[in-house]
């Protein structure tokens, strides 16, 4: 399941629901992502995420499809927030269910990767002087790189 | 044609989204770029770096020999930053 919201969500209750009733599920791996406070040495007073209405939901869905694909997952979820955050607040949580722990891990760790580089956000970070928008990583391209086939 | 535009590209063009009908030799994405440069001079700035604006047509993402067409969906944005 994937869901693009504003408001904040509870990590806790979105894992715990993820294998509620089932008891066929043996391991669940997850990935929250979270305001820092500090860019390099500048402080971070909060964080805008933007994103594309359609358009994210589409790729978080196929970012999804190609995990469940890919691995022999029981159940997957991918809650990703836009608007504006305050540090220590989640942005992203990646949760998947798996007999094993391999395709669990393995699964969580291509999510957050491959939504790094496909999924359409864009971070505005509010510092001490002007609003300035987040430049994508080249590390975050290599992390993604090494799920390419 | 509608075309977004996201982040930064928004500050470049001055607009969030614009109802267009670029002439009928606009047939790929790179060709409405060029196009889109005519109109607005900060979008020409940032098309001047190279691999800064991502493009998607009908919300999937696509490269400059894509084809466009009328009453399709287009966006341009910065490489994207989420997670």
């Amino acid at each position: 399941m994937i869901r693009v919201q504003e408001s904040p969500f509870d990590v806790g209750a979105e894992i715990a629901t993820l294998s509620a009733g089932r008891t066929d599920i043996g391991a669940v791996a997850s990935f929250v992502g979270l305001v820092r406070d500090h860019a390099g040495e500048q402080a971070t007073l909060a964080m805008t995420l933007e994103h594309y209405p359609g358009m994210t939901e589409k790729k978080l869905a196929e970012i999804e499809a190609e995990a469940q694909a890919r691995w022999p997952l029981q159940a997957s979820l991918i809650v990703h927030r836009y608007g504006r955050m305050l540090p220590g607040e989640p942005i992203v949580l990646v949760a998947t269910a798996s007999q094993h722990r391999a395709a669990a891990l393995e699964a969580c760790a291509f999510l957050i990767d491959w939504l790094k580089t496909e999924a359409p956000f864009w971070k505005l970070e509010e510092t001490g002087s002007a609003p300035r928008w987040v430049e994508a990583r080249e590390t975050d391209e290599r992390a993604a790189a090494r799920w390419r086939r | 044609m509608k075309i977004l535009y996201f982040a930064w590209l928004r500050s470049k063009t001055g607009t969030a989204r614009e109802e267009v009908a670029p002439p009928a030799e606009v047939t790929t994405v790179g060709a409405l770029m060029e196009w889109v440069a005519s109109r607005h001079p900060g979008f020409a700035e940032a098309m001047a770096a190279p691999g800064v604006i991502r493009a998607a047509v009908n919300q999937d993402y696509a490269q400059p020999d894509d084809p466009v067409r009328p009453g399709d969906e287009v966006a341009f944005f910065p490489p994207v930053t989420g997670g």
